[in-house]
């Protein structure tokens, strides 16, 4: 497969991939959250009477306006990737996939067109009671479409509840719970829509500080401030119990990716967790110059071992063993697992030959065998192995998935902090003389989108080869077309992301300096 | 019926900040739907092949070759 598919149209092809879905994932998080802050401050309104709580609503209505309409539908570039950078990738999943996606679509368009329309339309046109409904559906809507293209991603990163068909290519579900219900998808979700809580909980800290430095609007900033905070720090803490859950997942079905995000290359008993770490830019392992060894590093024992397994001895396995296999353990070598994908290969050709060529007794027999259970679990679950030429290509790379794996455990440590202080300014002390804490508001909110972007760089990244774990590496998934134009569309959605961007950014600064008071939706 | 049509044409009319957010997602589904998706991302295996058959086809042909 190396052979015939152009390595600069592979690269191109993840780069435009990388680029829409991080210019997307700019857009998204903010929504996820914003609508059940909106929600609850909503609630406040509906439940005082105050018209305080409406203005604090209605203009953060409007920022989340903003964010929406600039963001809307630029994830549907990356469906038109799949159909045409990513066709082979996109057929060999594509029942799994379409239910998802297609539930996802009905349903952003049915809920959250109709119910964002209530909440910008009907404020004093329909009942409070009905307006509050409204909101709190947008939220949950928007919430639960990202849950299915969620799915679909926990679908790749563990590939369960279906079969593979030989005769059409693709995998067909077989049981739809196992798919939606899987601890993978489950984890992600939860995941994910927790760090989107967490950002729009900075975001609108971060603004309302700005507000407090320019002494203006002081009431409607401490609001503001005390509904985010407080929001952010429960969603801080199921941030942090959903990532430990994932870590889990990791090592479980993806232990390749885990060795990465704490460059653990030997595997032990006892593995110690890296709290923080440097590599070495040019000492590396004698046995292989992939594997960078740390200049500097400060572990805290046993401590992976007593996340992965709550047992503090127990053995967690690192890149070599993964390569190398360990006996000890049960665990096969790489080489093994490409001979196994390699025979999943050639029983699947020599089946196509059969039936090509007219020999339907002996297709059927290779049929019966290719779905066996024993081949299924012996051999078709390395198929993805088939394609690999060097079992170098398995190790991910390490030092970009330590690195970004560790600032967001970092960063997401710190807005656990930030929640807190907050919280104490804002009810135990006088938030508006603790300029610099303001100043400090203010600067994490960028950190938050470089922890957002953190963390999707370590879920696929981590991961590669793979664009479905095991089964199908991305050298394999990608079409045979034309680099060039592969090139154009990664500028043109370049250019095209940058402006809308900008766009966002000069809209809402401009919404944000004429502050609550004025403005209509 | 009468009631949520003029719900929404009352809506649009009364926008400000909306306008020029329409303007924008307009422009953008005119750039995603209509330039984009029209003449640079064709669905590679629909254009090349007719069936679902031949797409097969194609797809295991390139999973097997050279291996």
């Amino acid at each position: 497969m190396n052979e015939i598919v152009d390595l600069s149209m592979l690269d191109w092809s993840r780069g435009q991939f990388a680029l829409t879905a991080f210019y997307h994932w700019l857009f998204v998080p903010l929504t996820l959250g914003i609508t059940f802050i909106l929600a609850i401050m909503e609630t406040i309104y509906y439940k005082t009477g105050d018209p305080e709580w409406k203005k604090i609503t209605r203009f953060w209505m409007k920022v989340f306006g903003i964010n929406f309409a600039i963001g809307v539908a630029t994830g549907i570039i990356l469906e038109f990737q799949f159909g045409t950078n990513w066709s082979y990738y996109s057929w060999f999943v594509g029942d799994i996939f379409g239910a998802p996606l297609a539930i996802e679509g009905i349903m952003a368009f049915f809920m959250e067109s109709t119910f964002i329309a209530v909440m910008f339309f009907g404020w004093d046109k329909v009942s409070k009671r009905f307006h509050l409904v409204s909101t709190w559906l947008t939220a949950i809507g928007a919430n639960l479409s990202a849950l299915w293209i969620l799915v679909a991603n926990a679908w790749m990163q563990n590939p369960v509840g279906m079969q593979f068909n030989p005769d059409t290519a693709r995998n067909e579900m077989v049981n739809f719970w196992d798919v939606f219900l899987s601890p993978m998808a489950i984890n992600k979700f939860l995941h994910t829509i927790s760090s989107g809580f967490v950002l729009a909980g900075i975001f609108i800290i971060g603004i309302s500080a700005w507000f407090l430095l320019k002494k203006r609007e002081v009431p409607f900033a401490k609001k503001s401030i005390l509904v985010a905070a407080i929001f952010g720090f429960i969603s801080s803490l199921f941030l942090v119990t959903t990532g430990d859950g994932s870590a889990r997942l990791v090592a479980q079905n993806q232990p390749m990716k885990l060795a990465a995000m704490e460059g653990l290359y030997q595997g032990k008993n006892g593995a110690g967790l890296v709290a923080f770490g440097i590599f070495s830019p040019t000492h590396t392992d004698p046995a292989n110059d992939q594997l960078h060894e740390f200049l500097f590093k400060i572990e805290i024992p046993n401590a992976l071992s007593y996340m992965i397994h709550l047992d503090a001895n127990a053995f967690v396995p690192g890149v070599k063993d993964l390569l190398n296999g360990n006996e000890k353990e049960g665990m096969l070598t790489a080489a093994d697992k490409i001979s196994r994908g390699k025979m999943a290969i050639e029983t699947l050709r020599n089946y196509k030959n059969a039936l090509t060529e007219g020999r339907k007794e002996e297709a059927l027999q290779m049929r019966d065998k290719f779905m066996s259970k024993d081949f299924q679990a012996n051999y078709f679950k390395y198929f993805g192995y088939g394609f690999i030429k060097n079992s170098n290509e398995l190790i991910p790379g390490i030092q970009l998935v330590f690195y970004s794996f560790h600032m967001m455990v970092i960063l997401g440590s710190w807005f656990l902090i930030f929640f807190i202080l907050s919280i104490y300014l804002i009810v135990n002390d006088d938030i508006t003389k603790r300029r610099l804490f303001l100043k400090i508001a203010i600067l994490t909110v960028p950190l938050v989108y470089l922890a957002q972007m953190a963390g999707w760089t370590v879920a696929e990244m981590g991961r590669q080869p793979w664009v479905v774990q095991d089964l199908l590496p991305t050298v394999a998934a990608v079409s045979n077309i034309n680099a060039g134009a592969v090139m154009v569309t990664f500028w043109l959605f370049a250019l095209i992301f940058t402006l809308l961007l900008i766009a966002e950014i000069k809209i809402m600064t401009k919404q944000i300096k004429i502050g609550p008071n004025e403005g209509g939706h | 019926m009468k009631k949520i049509v003029q719900f929404y044409i009352d809506g649009f009319k009364e926008m400000t900040l909306g306008r020029t957010l329409w303007v924008i997602i307009l422009i953008k589904f005119f750039i995603l739907f209509f330039v984009l998706k029209l003449f640079f991302f064709p669905n590679y295996l629909k254009k090349n092949f007719n069936t679902d058959k031949e797409r097969s086809a194609n797809v295991i042909e390139n999973f097997t070759k050279s291996k």
